[in-house]
Parts: C-alpha cells; sequence; structure tokens
C-alpha cells in the first residue's frame, strides 16, 4: 500500500496542521538551494515565481519559444473559487464536496479540501498582480455559474481567463528572472531526469535550437508539465503538449496514477476530415442557453445528411432533445462524461448530423427567441465568431454541430500529500500529476489546481525536502549525469537513424484512432484486449518503418515529434493495462460491463475505491500494480444520478 | 461545400541564422476549403518528409488563435489576407484554385530567423522582464473585493491585456516598432490601480529595454492597429507615450 503521507487531525484543520509541522529552511540558507521548475504554464510559472521569492535558485523550462504560451493560455471558461462573494450558499466545504463528487469518489479527501480552502487565495493573488477579471457596474468581482454548479463561484475574464491568469503568473515569473532568481531555458524539452541514489537531482534537456544536449542539476525538480491528451492525436490540447517528461520520469521510477482516467469534452467542433490536426473546444457555458438535439428516427438522419432535406423541415415533434427527455432534472447542464457519452450514443445509433454523421446539434433558436440576438451575441458572441470562423456556418442561423473531444487528463504522475512523486525529490504539479480531480473534472477546476499547487502549497512542501539534505550542492560531475546523458543522446541518434516509409503522424494518427475507439467514451474487455495487442503492434511499426529526417543539431521538429510519438506509444499501453484493470465504471471511466439498469456509470466501491499507480519494471515488461486505498471520513459515497 | 484547390507556395526557406534563405516554390494539390491554413502546410509536409525533404519549419501550438505562437508573413500580411485572425485560424477558404501564396517569416532585425519561418522573439520575453509586472510576492496580499475597480476601467485594461505577443505589429510596421505591443502592457497596468505605485518606473525600463532591443521608432503609420489580430488600438500607444513622458517629470516620487 502506498503512503499518501496525508496528517492525521480533522478535515479542516489538516492542512494548517501539516504546514505548521512541515521544516523550514532558514533565509539565509535558501540560496543554497537549487530548484528545477520545467513547464512555465499556471502550475510551473506560479512555482518557479514563488519559490524564487523565497530566495531559491530556479531554472525553469519550456518548449515553446516563451513561457508565456504554455498551453495553460487556451482555457476559456474560468476558475472556482469559493469566496461566496455572491452570498449564495457557497463555502469551501462546498466546492470541496462538489468536487468530490464530481470526481466520482475517486479522489482524495484532504487533496481536495486543501485545494478548496487556498482557492479563495487565488483569486487575491491574481488581483494583486493586476489580471483583469471581468466586474459589475460596482466595480466589485463579477461570478458565473459553470458547468452546472448550483452556485456561482466562477471567475473570469471573458472567454480567455487561463490567457490572463497566465500572463500574471508570467509577470510574476518575469519578476524574478530580472532579480536574476530565475535561470529562463525556453526552447527547451526535458528528456530524461538524473537521479542519484534514488533521488531527483537533475534533468536532461535538448536545446530545440542547437540540438546541444545539457544536464542541469538541482536540489529538486518539479514537473509541471501538463497533460497527455495529445495521446489520442485528436484533442483540444495544444500540437506540442505531451507526455515525455512525466513519462522518462516514470521510466526512473516515478509511478503513474489512473493513467486511464481521461475527459472527453462534450462540446467540441467536429471533425471534418483527415487532415485535422487538432479540435477546437466551445466552451461549457453554451450549454447554459443551447439545446442538444439529433432527429428522432435514422431515416430522418441519414436524409438531412445527405442534403435531401434541410434542417428547418425537421418539425419540433421529429426532434430527440434527448439529454431534456432522459435527465428532465439537469437536462442540458448534466456533466461532461454524461453529455459526452449520451451523444456518442445517438451517433451510433446512426441519428448523428452534418456530413459525417458524427456530430449532434446544440441549438439557440429558442434563446434567441427567448432572449432576442444581441443578448445572445453579448453572452456567447466571440465562441459564435470562433465557430463561423472555423466552420463557415453562422450559428445565430443554424444550430452548431458538435461532438465530444479529448480535453483533460486526470491520471498523471502519483504524489502524495506534499505533491512529492514516488521518487523523492521528484514533484508533480498542475495536470501532470493526478491528485485533485479524481475520475472527472468539474469545469474551472484545472486553472484552480494549478495554480494552487504553485502559489501555496510547494512553496511549503518543497521546504520540509530540502531541510532534510543540507547545505552540498549537487554534485555536477556525478557519473548518473554523463550517464543520463549518453542515454539521452543514443536516443535521439536512434530515432534519427529511422529511414522506413511512415511519417509520424501516419503513427500518431493510428494510435490515436486505436485510444479512441477502444479507450475513449465506451470501454470493454475484448475492445481493451484488442487495443493492447494492436498499440504493440503499432510500436514495432514506429521502430522499423517511421523516417525521422535530419540532424540533431539544428532546430528538427521531426525529432521533436518522434520523441513525443515514441513515448505516448508506451503510455498509450499502459492507460489500456489501467482500463483493463478498472471493472467499473467511474466519472470518464465508462466500462460497458458496469453499467445500472439505465445504462448510467455504475462504481464498484467495494472492489475499486482505491487509487492505481503502475511502477514501471523495464522494456514490454508488465507494470505492477501499487494501490492507495481511498477512506471517505468526511462524505457519504453515493452513486451519481442527473434524473 | 469543400471544393479542393491546387495552389502554388512560394516558401521561405533557411537552414539557420548563420546562413542566406531563399524561395522555394512547392505545390499544394487537393487542399480542402475547410482546412486551417497550417493544416495545409502539414499536407504539403507530410509529402515532403515521405520524399526525404525537411519538412518547413514553422512555429505553432495551440492553434486556437490565443497562445501567440504562429506568425507567418502571407502574401506581404502579417497573419495573412483576413482582418482580425491569426495564421492559425485563417482557413483555406480565404484562398482561391490556382493561387500563388508567398509564405515568409516576420522581417525585423530583433525578430532573428532561427530556420525557415520561425523566428527568435525573445526581445519580447525581455521588454516585459525589465518591468512588465506589479511588484507583489506571492501571499500577503489583500482580499480580492477591497479596492472596487469601475467595470469600464476594468474591461479597458482587459483589451490591453489580451496582445497574445505575436509580433505581428512589428512584422507590419516599415521601421519594425514593437510600440503597440510595449504600450499594450503598459497600458494594463496604467489602468489598473494595482498598477499605479510604479507606473512611471515601469514605463521607463520598458521603453529602455526596447530601445535596447533594436527595435525602430514608431511614425504613427497605423500599420500595427491594422495587422495586429485581437485588435489592439493605437490609443494604447498614446497612452504609454504620456506615461514616458509623466516619467521624466514624475520620477523622482517614486521610492524604487
Ligand atoms: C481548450 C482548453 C480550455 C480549457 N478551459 C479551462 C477552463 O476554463 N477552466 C479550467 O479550470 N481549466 C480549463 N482547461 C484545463 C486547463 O487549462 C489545464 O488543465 C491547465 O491549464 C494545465 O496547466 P499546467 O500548468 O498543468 O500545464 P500547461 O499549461 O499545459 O503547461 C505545460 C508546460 O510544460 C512545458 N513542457 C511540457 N513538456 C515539456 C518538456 N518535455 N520539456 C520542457 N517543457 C515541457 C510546456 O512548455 C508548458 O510550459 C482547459 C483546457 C483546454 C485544452
Ligand atoms: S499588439 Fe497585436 S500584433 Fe502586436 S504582439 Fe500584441 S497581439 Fe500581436
Ligand atoms: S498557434 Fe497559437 S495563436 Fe496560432
Amino acid at each position: 500500500m502506498l503512503d499518501s503521507k496525508v496528517p492525521a487531525g480533522p478535515l479542516a484543520e489538516k492542512w494548517s496542521k501539516h504546514k505548521f509541522n512541515l521544516k523550514l529552511v532558514n533565509p539565509a540558507n535558501k540560496r543554497k538551494y537549487t530548484i528545477i521548475v520545467v513547464g512555465t504554464g499556471l502550475a510551473g510559472s506560479s512555482a518557479a515565481a514563488s519559490l524564487a521569492e523565497l530566495g531559491y535558485n530556479v531554472k525553469a523550462f519550456c518548449y515553446q519559444d516563451s513561457p508565456r504560451r504554455a498551453h495553460s493560455i487556451a482555457a476559456q471558461g474560468g476558475i472556482n473559487a469559493a469566496k461566496n462573494y455572491q452570498n449564495d450558499g457557497d463555502s469551501v466545504y462546498r466546492l470541496f464536496y462538489d468536487t468530490i463528487k464530481g470526481g466520482d469518489y475517486r479522489a482524495r479527501e484532504a487533496n481536495v479540501y486543501r485545494l478548496a480552502e487556498v482557492s479563495v487565495n487565488i483569486i487575491d493573488q491574481c488581483v494583486a498582480q493586476g489580471v483583469p477579471f471581468a466586474r459589475e457596474y460596482g466595480g466589485l468581482l463579477d461570478n458565473r455559474s459553470f458547468g452546472g454548479a448550483q452556485v456561482s463561484r466562477t471567475f473570469y475574464a471573458r472567454g480567455q481567463t487561463g490567457q490572463q491568469l497566465l500572463l500574471g503568473a508570467y509577470s510574476a515569473l518575469n519578476r524574478q528572472i530580472n532579480k536574476g532568481k530565475i535561470e529562463m531555458f525556453n526552447r527547451h524539452e526535458m528528456l530524461d531526469l538524473v537521479t542519484i541514489d534514488g533521488h531527483a537531482r537533475g534533468i536532461i534537456t535538448r536545446n530545440m535550437v542547437t540540438g546541444a544536449i545539457e544536464s542541469h542539476e538541482g536540489h529538486a525538480v518539479l514537473l509541471c508539465t501538463g497533460g497527455y491528451g495529445n495521446v489520442f492525436f485528436l484533442s483540444t490540447n495544444a500540437m506540442g503538449c505531451n507526455v515525455t517528461a512525466a513519462w522518462r520520469a516514470h521510466k526512473r521510477g516515478a509511478f503513474f496514477a489512473n493513467p486511464c482516467y481521461t475527459q472527453i469534452h462534450p462540446t467540441c467542433i467536429p471533425v471534418t476530415g483527415d487532415h485535422q490536426s487538432k479540435l477546437t473546444l466551445m466552451s461549457e457555458s453554451l450549454r447554459n442557453d443551447g439545446r442538444v438535439w439529433v432527429p428522432k428516427t435514422v431515416e430522418l438522419a441519414q436524409k438531412l445528411r445527405k442534403g435531401e432535406i434541410k434542417i428547418s423541415d425537421i418539425k419540433e415533434e421529429d426532434r430527440d432533445y434527448y439529454l431534456e427527455r432522459k435527465y428532465p432534472s439537469f437536462g442540458n447542464l448534466v456533466p461532461r462524461d454524461v453529455a459526452s457519452r449520451n451523444a456518442k450514443e445517438v451517433v451510433d445509433e446512426g441519428r448523428g448530423v452534418g456530413a459525417s454523421g458524427i456530430a449532434v446539434f446544440l441549438d439557440f433558436e429558442d434563446a434567441i427567441k427567448r432572449l432576442g440576438e444581441d443578448t445572445v451575441r453579448a453572452k456567447y458572441g466571440n465562441l459564435f465568431d470562433m465557430y463561423y470562423q472555423i466552420t463557415d456556418e453562422n450559428p445565430y442561423k443554424q444550430p452548431m454541430r458538435i461532438y465530444p473531444a479529448v480535453h483533460y487528463t486526470m491520471g498523471g504522475l502519483w504524489v502524495d500529500y506534499n505533491l512529492m512523486t514516488s521518487v523523492p525529490g521528484l514533484y508533480a504539479l498542475g495536470e501532470c500529476n493526478f491528485s485533485d480531480h479524481g475520475a472527472n473534472r468539474l469545469g474551472a477546476s484545472a486553472l484552480m489546481q494549478g495554480l494552487a499547487d504553485g502559489y501555496f502549497v510547494i512553496p511549503y512542501t518543497v521546504g520540509d525536502y530540502l531541510a532534510g539534505l543540507g547545505f552540498d550542492p549537487v554534485d555536477k560531475n556525478h557519473p548518473n549525469f554523463e550517464k543520463t546523458r549518453k542515454e539521452v543522446e543514443e536516443n535521439v541518434h536512434r530515432l534519427l537513424s529511422l529511414k522506413g516509409s511512415k511519417t509520424v503522424d501516419d503513427i500518431h494518427k493510428k494510435l490515436g484512432h486505436i485510444m479512441w475507439e477502444y479507450c475513449g467514451m465506451a470501454r470493454n474487455e475484448v475492445g481493451l484486449t484488442k487495443a493492447k495487442g494492436l498499440i504493440q503492434e503499432l510500436r514495432r511499426e514506429f521502430w522499423s518503418d517511421v523516417t525521422v529526417l535530419g540532424e540533431n543539431e539544428e532546430m528538427n521538429q521531426s525529432l521533436e515529434k518522434a520523441g513525443r510519438v515514441a513515448d505516448f506509444l508506451e503510455l498509450g499501453e499502459l492507460m489500456v493495462d489501467d482500463a483493463l484493470n478498472r471493472r467499473e465504471s467511474c466519472g470518464g471511466h465508462f466500462r460497458e460491463e458496469s453499467q445500472t439498469e439505465e445504462g448510467e456509470a455504475k462504481r464498484d466501491d467495494e472492489n475499486f475505491r482505491y487509487v492505481a499507480a503502475w511502477e514501471y519494471q523495464g522494456e514490454n515488461q508488465p507494470e505492477v500494480l501499487h494501490k492507495e486505498a481511498l477512506e471517505f471520513e468526511n462524505v457519504k459515497l453515493t452513486q451519481r444520478s442527473y434524473k | 461545400m469543400s471544393g479542393n484547390m491546387n495552389l502554388t507556395l512560394k516558401v521561405w526557406r533557411q537552414k539557420n541564422d548563420k546562413t542566406r534563405g531563399k524561395f522555394v516554390t512547392y505545390q499544394a494539390n487537393g487542399i480542402s476549403q475547410d482546412m486551417s491554413f497550417l493544416e495545409m502546410l502539414d499536407v504539403v509536409n507530410e509529402d515532403l518528409v515521405r520524399k526525404g525533404e525537411d519538412p518547413i519549419h514553422f512555429d505553432h501550438d495551440c492553434r486556437e488563435g490565443i497562445c501567440g505562437m504562429c506568425s507567418l508573413h502571407i502574401n506581404g500580411r502579417p497573419h495573412g489576407p483576413k482582418q482580425g485572425t491569426t495564421t492559425c485560424q485563417l482557413h483555406m477558404r480565404s484562398f482561391h484554385d490556382g493561387q500563388t501564396i508567398v509564405i515568409e517569416p516576420w522581417r525585423a532585425s530583433a525578430f532573428p530567423v532561427i530556420k525557415d519561418l520561425a523566428v527568435d522573439r525573445t526581445a519580447f520575453d525581455r521588454i516585459q522582464q525589465a518591468g512588465g509586472y506589479v511588484n507583489v510576492n506571492t501571499g500577503g496580499v489583500p482580499d480580492a473585493n477591497t479596492i472596487p475597480i469601475p467595470k469600464v476601467v476594468a474591461d479597458e485594461a482587459f483589451e490591453s491585456a489580451t496582445c497574445i505577443g505575436c509580433g505581428a505589429c512589428v512584422a507590419a510596421c516599415k521601421n519594425a516598432s514593437a510600440m503597440l505591443f510595449v504600450s499594450a502592457k503598459i497600458s494594463q497596468y496604467a489602468l489598473m490601480p494595482q498598477g499605479q505605485t510604479e507606473r512611471y518606473s515601469r514605463a521607463q525600463a520598458m521603453v529602455a529595454q526596447m530601445d535596447a532591443e533594436g527595435f525602430g521608432s514608431c511614425t504613427n503609420t497605423g500599420a500595427c492597429e491594422a495587422e495586429c489580430p485581437v485588435g489592439i488600438k493605437l490609443t494604447n500607444i498614446a497612452r504609454m507615450n504620456r506615461e514616458y513622458l509623466n516619467a521624466k517629470i514624475f520620477k523622482e516620487e517614486e521610492a524604487h
């Protein structure tokens, strides 16, 4: 059994007590330590800046040309915080409760409570940095309700909340760069972790402009490298999002937890063809006013797809508003996993719309009638424009076509309460870890978690580890640095020697198809077993028949891609193993064998109330499963119901 | 819906900053109007890779118009022919069958070419590092609702804060001036109460760094505003000039 290091005591006092019990590093001694922060999204930038402010030396890394471009920048909807500014009954406890329940009781109580507790500090911090949140006419901060939440606790900056929060964290990062406390490495990709006597002591990076493969030493390493949704090829993630840093750390001993928990977001613009490189999210807020429907019969749907009839020819009684029909109390606002699965179901029945038939309608006709076009424009204008831009269809005149797409990964590196992985000195923050969202993440909670980890958790917990180390600098001449660097170099040259007939994207797309088909919205034993074989085969195909061009000593995007896809090909199999192992449905993980009579996800608390943390055993070896039992002392486990 | 097009591309290819670049012509056939511009380049690149030729390198990441990583001068215009769009959000229906498309990197001495169409924009980061922040540490800040900010002020600051740092303004300007970019940040803080305490030293430090990076001066042609994909307004530049002037007058009043 894994030790989560959750402190004893009542839930609401755990974090305060823990902070008191953590060892401190004397202010004068902090400058004797160097901390490596990989990633400059919300988690990484906030951590790097806060640690540098405390006096630590920080080295920060990102693969983009600037830290400001981390994928957090793309978050649209907002960030939750239990401020209760609206006097509508919110509280730290309610945010905690909603998050635990939303995660389908597969997250750690103590972590989630701490998240809710520090959420209020995040908003204060961001405002102090000059983040221009939306405000009411009286000058105070505005809130909205998000993703079906019963209270309005979401802070936002138009449809660009992630951008504004990240630019805030980036400004704090810049301030410390200017002071010389942070050394920033843009266009550097972490390719391995260096451990000495089992402790994380550095990383190996590739300079993406010159190809130089370099070692960097530090007393602790923080991975803030985001999620791995791009294992599906198509997702709402940025093109460069990858699992490489986390995966290489996994291969050096960091356990990977719940890899099969992925979130499929119900409202994305559907795929138009094979050329598609990514999918675009249409914010969840659209479901507040849009109505989801498909034609009642397969015949009608077919006619519509062939263009024999128009949308307006379909009479009201021939439209199936299936979410409203099946879930009268939540209607179109059911949680993401439920909305996504239902869309898949109607499409599988042959009732999908659009040329491909792989889409459902999100219709604003009633909203426009009820509120007027101007009001709808004021609320959703930028989203409607984006939709128009991409599809060339005017959503004011005809319903949007939407379909679910991979969006977020709840799984990630296993961490204890201190955010330390199973490798001492190695931490994981933000989407890169598994800790706070259980089997399903609620809207507007990822931004909250990234900033909670970076601003308010790691500055305390990392000190406790460092205080136990002594002041010696890390020995950069230790043979493990050169050994690991050589291994990375060999791997790079192995990739560059591949001169087959397939492109890296060919293989990546195939992997995406396998994952989507068998490890996507619905999973079963037969399909997963098949997927495992297919992935192994595809991995062989990659290493025998892919082509990687160019040399190492230059900017080489073929090489970058190849390295990332090689890691996805390994991760994919672990995701399938994890999904096979978890013979229950929970949150985003729907095992067809485990459903209620009405076809809803059915948990098996008796057998699966645990975190599955996998330990790497070497190439092509089955990984070893470690379990962390989840104890619920404060909430009662219930079957989620949105009827 | 989607007729397929055949296009001729003239693409700037340059191995690195030490070698000279040149235009190379490629054929892009069977391009769907539903593709984004970068997806069209993906198709060309897949073909090149299959033929064993080095793919065209260009910067991109989010492909949603928000990260500011994509660039590209397309037929003489930064981010291409469509107003208010980044290259990644530009779709092929903005082009027609048989068209020739010229694709170049941003041209500015402060943005040296790294390879092909990818340039080095770290000068922007260094300008931000010089003063683009409020001097607050994590923790110990007042409650978020302590200072009310009139909605119009917050909204205006937000408009300035939406700059994605792409560099199109510099690429559009015949002087390669970075004024629009720098003024957007200075304006955000000049408008927000949180930015008041250091507004003058900030303006001075950022402008000094901008000059040190070798960006040109502003002659008010307005090309930057016209090409900015997110609509950053020239009024920001006017505000920045005011801040900068005031900085000279009021500097001594500020404690550093
Ligand atoms: C379209 C979209 C909309 C969203 N909207 C919302 C929302 O409204 N509310 C919400 O709460 N959440 C939202 N999310 C989720 C949320 O944005 C992310 O979960 C969160 O921002 C992740 O932050 P992060 O700091 O963990 O990682 P990221 O922001 O992804 O940053 C990862 C960093 O790691 C670096 N990196 C990665 N690999 C390497 C490597 N090998 N070497 C060096 N550097 C590396 C990258 O350069 C980057 O700096 C949205 C997500 C998407 C995709
Ligand atoms: S001002 Fe506009 S064009 Fe210039 S960097 Fe910002 S977003 Fe790009
Ligand atoms: S790729 Fe992010 S703005 Fe174009």
